[in-house]
Parts: C-alpha cells; sequence; structure tokens
C-alpha cells in the first residue's frame, strides 16, 4: 500500500484535525532530548495511523529536507492527511507547546540570571549536554566505519570547515554536498 | 543596534539557515554560535552553552534552541521572528516535497542525494558537538562530565534527563 493511500484506507480512519493536533502536541510534550522516537511511538505503534515501513518513508522525506527533521515530518502527514489545514494544525501542535515552556524558561533565565546556583547547575548540564551530542555523534558514525567507507572524508571535511575552521555553513554545504552527492551515486553504481 | 535591524538580521539568517541545516537544528549549533556569540555578540560563550543546555533540558524538538536565542536578541518579537524564520522555509519545501516524494521512490537521483546527506548530517553534528564542548567545558571535571555523558547515552538507553539531573547536582555542588 502506498504512503498516499493509507488515509483512503476503510480501516484506518481518517484522524481529525483535532486528533492530530492533539497527536503531535501530546508528543511534543513528552519528548525530552529529540521527539523523534516518540512521533513513531505515536504515529505507528499507539494511534496505528503509520505502518513502520511508511514511517521510514516518510522520515526518509523529513531526512532529505533540510531544517528540523519533525518538524518537516509534522508538515507532511498533516498535508496528506488534511491538506495545507492538516500541515498547520500538525506544526502548531509539534511547536505551540515546546515554544511555550521555552518562553518560559527564557524569562525566567533573564530574570534570575544574577543568581550564582543557577549558573553552577547550567555549567554541569551544559557540559552533560555536550556528551550526548558527541554519543549521537559516535552512534552516527558507526555504519560509516564499519565497513569503513570513503563517505567518512566528506564528514570528515565537514567538522573540520564548520567545526574547526568556523566556516560558515551555506558555503561550506555548497561546496561540499555536490561532492557528497557524487560520491555517494558512484559508490552505489560501482 | 537598533531593534528593528536585529529583527531583519535574525529573520534573514535564520531563513537561510533553515534551508541550510542538513541534519536538523542541532547540525546547525555552529552556525547559531558564530551568529549569536562572534558575529553579533548577543551573548558570551557560556550563556549560548547554557542556551542550548536549557534547550535540551525543555520537552519539544530541538529546534526551539532558536527560540530561546531570538529571546536573548531581541525579547518576545525576536523569539517569534527567530522561530518562524527558521521554520517557515523548510515546512514550504516540506509541504511541495511531500506532493511528489513517493513517485520517486526507487529514483537513482532520490537515493544517491538521500545517502549524500548522511556524511553531512554528522560532520556537521559532530562540530555541534564540538561546538557546544568547546563553550561548555572549561575545567577537567567539566571535561570528565562530559565524557561520561557521552559515554553513557552511547552505551545505554538511560534516559537524558536522568544525565541531566546528576550532571546538575555535580555543577550545584561548585566541582564544576
Amino acid at each position: 500500500m502506498s504512503d498516499t493511500a493509507s488515509a483512503a484506507d476503510p480501516a484506518r480512519p481518517t484522524p481529525t484535525l483535532l486528533q492530530l493536533f492533539i497527536a503531535f502536541a501530546s508528543t511534543a510534550v513528552v519528548g525530552f532530548g529529540g521527539v523523534l522516537p516518540w512521533t513513531y511511538r505515536m504515529l505507528v505503534e499507539k494511534r496505528r495511523w503509520l505502518t513502520a515501513t511508511e514511517f521510514n518513508e516518510l522520515f526518509s522525506l523529513a531526512q532529505f529536507l533540510p531544517g528540523p527533521n519533525t518538524v518537516n515530518l509534522s508538515v507532511v502527514f498533516g498535508a496528506r492527511l488534511r491538506g495545507a489545514v492538516g500541515a498547520v494544525v500538525a506544526l502548531v501542535g509539534l511547536l505551540g507547546p515546546p515554544v511555550t515552556v521555552i518562553l518560559i524558561v527564557a524569562v525566567l533565565y533573564v530574570q534570575y540570571g544574577h543568581v550564582a546556583a543557577l549558573h553552577r547547575v547550567l555549567l554541569g548540564i551544559s557540559a552533560a549536554a555536550a556528551g550526548l551530542m558527541i554519543a549521537t555523534s559516535m552512534k552516527m558514525a558507526q555504519p560509516l566505519l564499519w565497513p569503513l567507507r570513503p563517505h567518512v572524508l566528506v564528514a570528515l571535511a565537514g567538522f573540520i570547515a564548520v567545526g574547526l575552521l568556523r566556516w560558515p555553513l551555506p558555503w561550506v554545504l555548497l561546496a561540499l554536498a555536490p561532492v557528497s552527492v557524487a560520491l555517494a551515486w558512484w559508490w552505489e553504481s560501482r | 543596534m537598533s531593534g528593528q535591524s536585529t529583527l531583519v538580521t535574525l529573520a534573514l539568517r535564520f531563513a537561510v539557515l533553515s534551508l541550510f541545516a542538513v541534519g536538523g537544528a542541532n547540525a546547525a549549533i555552529p552556525e547559531m554560535h558564530r551568529l549569536a556569540v562572534d558575529l553579533m555578540g548577543w551573548m558570551s560563550d557560556q550563556q549560548f552553552s547554557e542556551t542550548y543546555a536549557l534547550a535540551q533540558l525543555a520537552p519539544g524538538p530541538n529546534v526551539i534552541v532558536v527560540t530561546l536565542i531570538g529571546y536573548q536578541a531581541a525579547g518576545l518579537a525576536g523569539a517569534a521572528v527567530a522561530t518562524l524564520a527558521m521554520v517557515g522555509p523548510t515546512c514550504l519545501l516540506a509541504y511541495g516535497f511531500g506532493r511528489i516524494w513517493d513517485r520517486f521512490k526507487g529514483a537513482r537521483w532520490r537515493i544517491a542525494i538521500q545517502n549524500g546527506m548522511v556524511p553531512l548530517s554528522l560532520g556537521l553534528f559532530a562540530a555541534g558537538a564540538y561546538t557546544i564542548t568547546r563553550a561548555a567545558d572549561h575545567t577537567p571535571i567539566a571535561f570528565l562530565l562530559t565524557a561520561t555523558a557521552a559515554g553513557v547515552a552511547f552505551a545505554t538507553r538511560l534516559n537524558p534527563l536522568w544525565v541531566f539531573l546528576v550532571a546538575g547536582a555535580v555543577g550545584l555542588a561548585g566541582w564544576v
């Protein structure tokens, strides 16, 4: 079954706009450290709006596009079910509650910026947050390292240019993306 | 700089970033740091790493770090402008591509682009990790915390909130 047909499948009634909003909003408020695993749980396991294969296909598009992956996913999924209105509703569901929470955090952070204990706590947490990011990078690197693929060189070049040399991201990507895609093309057709 | 021109800067920079954030918001962290700390001076290195930490503590997609940066640059208007600029362009792309994506299933160019994005995401994500580590870690204990958190997160499926709880306590004790 194709992704587009899933909405028309009589066994799976199309969710209403309210259901769409609640689904994404409830995912967003429990999703600490990234919402993607929660989105999968909600769409595939809990609500059964998508099969695992359909989800993977949808996620491949979200990854293909630039920008926040889950945001892209919510827009594409919402649009498929309920058109442009569905896209907006899913997006607002996903971003509304977290943005409200983070704004409250922002106001408190600026208000209590003089409290030394706050900065001590955040010093510890930001060190840990850096560690979590390193762990994610390691997990992403694994499939390119064993077995070793030439694609690692692209990753390395990106890391050096953007991380170490601090070159502007758009220029680095404009130069590196064609190389990376050509390499992927050649690798597949060897 | 006047508030008006800060808003314009936020809108333009994040709209561009929206289209170049291959691999998601965390991959754009180095560019956000370059903008907020190096170019515009909206915040210090320490404030940037604290901002990132706060965004990680809060629930929701990683992109909300942009809301927090916008707020510190230009208040509520800045938060709104930065958030809309960061999600707007990519959402329009997603809406457009969503309609035609399935048609190109199995197309060679699609597979090549998809596979080509993987190492780019990795490189940018690792650059983001390096940026935050440099901004956050200034003592041996801080580096130790980073290394421990990395090890725990890599080897186990522990909820990151537990890691943050322990790290926050270590920080509060004044050891970092």
